[in-house]
């Protein structure tokens, strides 16, 4: 069950996704989400579609894995589109007792539930075909030019690495946790809403006291090392724009290029626009 | 009751890059009432072996049959009510408290399997005495105001109170004091001589498995090496350090002292018995 997220997992394959810069896969991966909310209509989202295809293709990671990550969003989704389906005012096509169907609703719907997979797989492919250490680097980077934030650049971007760091590890705990509760009898799998939630209190309880345990050994080993911040410290693997990273910048060009002109292409597809 | 291993397989994360087969072809049979000690190097599949004995693991492929029936064939209310018989402390038990006295967390078990208050009552009693607490003195002490050693006995008490008939212990004595570990092993040991129950019992130490056991299983890299008496696997002091592993200190003691002493016996594992050796080659001369 809690290896079915994938999400901010990585995924080592060596491919040339994977060795691209940091910073220019979050950079990719922002002007991507910022062009998903501005497509609107069918072609917009064909043309993201494609794009997201072929950069999965690149990375060599199998396409069941991505597929498994949005798995887990999946009642996310489902909501989305159940409210934006009954919700939307406009012309009626269909209508179950009170609640009724529009066409405007419809389209909404699709849309919204198009844009949030390839929102999850976009962003999850930067997440798995980047270590979490290139990624806060990149992210430190980032964060620099951002007004008022970027006096804490480099703590916030520990922090960040901190946190994704013990994903891993405190999901193989609740794992670990489980599976000794589940030696004393618990049932973790069976029963009413109720009896399962309270089925959490032996998971949770253990999980936070290992986890500030942890927090609280991982603080004194950065002290005994002398950590102390940002200021002046240097890096050991410095971030540097090769060839194939000005290669993806103007295939994001190319992108926003695209996608922007998706906006104006007038011819419907399946639905007015 | 006896647990028998049928061509157990196990493979971790399978179709991903990160797949690892951790246990290959495991052919075991355990008797009813014995020690039984797993040694092994890390990540030699011993935690995940003794996962598939409660069926909190389940095999890729293969089996477990625990007093003729197949556990995995087995509905899920009848794997729980397994858990019962066959219990399962874990590396580092005290890490699953969570109740706020340290009775309410040892009936955490007993209750799941739906005993009456009474009942309970009378096992998480035993339980806490049988290892070595006072049972007056703790029971109403949050599990989080008491020592490494004591927590660790708590934990280890919550799953003695399921009264299991098999008790599996993955490294039961890690991180604690010299002392803290004797007491601890001391009371298993009774616990298997008084109850008469089957113990599987994992660890990294040679002296505590050689004192203790009967049969020792040998695992590298998710095989059984040997299953055998810990007089046969003892003399294999070199396929055993070709697998990361080592004999008692005293077994090595008693190889150096047969350059010496070319009648003393090798085949010792535990102090008293090399002090007895000892003495016979000593007053034999």
């Amino acid at each position: 069950m809690l290896k079915d997220v994938t999400i901010g997992q990585y995924y080592p394959t060596g491919s040339l996704i994977h060795r691209l810069d940091p910073r220019t896969k979050i950079l990719f991966t922002t002007a991507f989400i910022v062009m998903l909310f501005l497509i609107n209509n069918l072609w917009g989202y064909l043309v993201a579609f494609l794009l997201i295809a072929c950069v999965t293709l690149i990375t060599k990671i199998p396409v069941s894995y991505i597929i498994r990550g949005i798995k887990g969003l999946v009642l996310i989704i489902m909501l989305t589109v159940i409210l934006n389906l009954f919700m939307t005012p406009g012309q009626v096509i269909a209508s179950i007792g009170p609640l009724s169907v529009t066409l405007e609703g419809l389209k909404t719907a699709t849309f919204m539930a198009t844009r949030l997979i390839l929102l999850v797989v976009g962003t999850s492919i930067m997440t798995l075909t980047t270590s979490p250490i290139d990624l806060t680097d990149g992210m430190e980077w980032c964060i620099r030019f951002i007004p008022l934030v970027r006096r804490y650049a480099h703590e916030l971007s520990m922090m960040m690495s901190i946190a994704l760091r013990f994903i891993p590890t405190l999901m193989e705990e609740t794992d670990w946790i489980m599976k000794a509760q589940k030696a004393r009898g618990a049932n973790f799998e069976t029963g009413s809403l109720l009896s399962r939630a309270k089925n959490l209190i032996p998971i949770l309880v253990p999980l936070f006291i290992s986890a500030f345990r942890r927090a609280d050994e991982l603080a004194t080993a950065m002290e005994a090392r002398c950590y102390r911040g940002g200021e002046n410290r240097t890096r050991m693997k410095q971030l540097i724009f090769v060839k194939a990273d000005y290669l993806s910048f103007l295939v994001m060009v190319i992108m926003i290029a695209g996608l922007v002109g998706t906006r104006f292409i007038a011819i419907p597809l399946l639905f007015p626009v | 009751m006896s647990v028998e291993i049928k061509n157990l397989n196990h493979i971790y994360s399978q179709g991903s890059p990160f797949e690892f087969q951790a246990l290959k072809n495991i052919e075991l049979k355990i008797d009813d009432g014995d020690f039984v000690g797993i040694i092994g190097h890390t990540g030699s599949g011993k935690s995940t072996l003794i996962q598939h004995l409660n069926g909190i693991l389940s095999p890729t492929s293969g089996t477990v049959v625990i007093d003729g029936a197949d556990i995995f064939a087995q509905s899920k209310k009848d794997l729980i009510s397994l858990r019962q018989r066959v219990g399962l402390v874990f590396q580092y038990p005290e890490h699953q408290l969570f109740e706020e006295t340290v009775y309410q967390d040892v009936a955490f078990g007993p209750k799941n399997q739906g005993f009456d208050e009474h009942e309970i009552d009378q096992r998480i009693k035993s339980a806490i005495e049988m290892v070595g607490l006072e049972f007056e003195g703790v029971k109403d002490k949050s599990p989080f105001e008491l020592s490494g050693g004591q927590m660790r006995r708590v934990a280890i008490a919550g799953v003695l109170a399921m009264e299991p008939t098999v008790l599996i212990l993955d490294e039961p004595t890690a991180g604690l004091d010299p002392r803290g570990r004797d007491e601890i092993l001391d009371q298993i040991r009774k616990l298997h001589e008084e109850k008469g129950i089957t113990v599987i019992l994992v660890s990294h130490s040679m002296e505590d498995i050689g004192k203790l056991v009967n049969r020792i299983i040998v695992m590298n890299s998710g095989e059984v090496v040997y299953y055998d008496v810990p007089k046969n696997v003892f003399t294999e002091i070199e396929t055993l350090e070709k697998i990361g592993l080592a004999v008692p200190e005293v077994t090595y003691l008693m190889k150096r002292l047969k350059a010496c002493y070319p009648e003393i016996r090798e085949d010792v594992f535990t102090v008293e018995a090399a002090k007895a050796e000892i003495l016979r080659i000593i007053r034999g001369s």
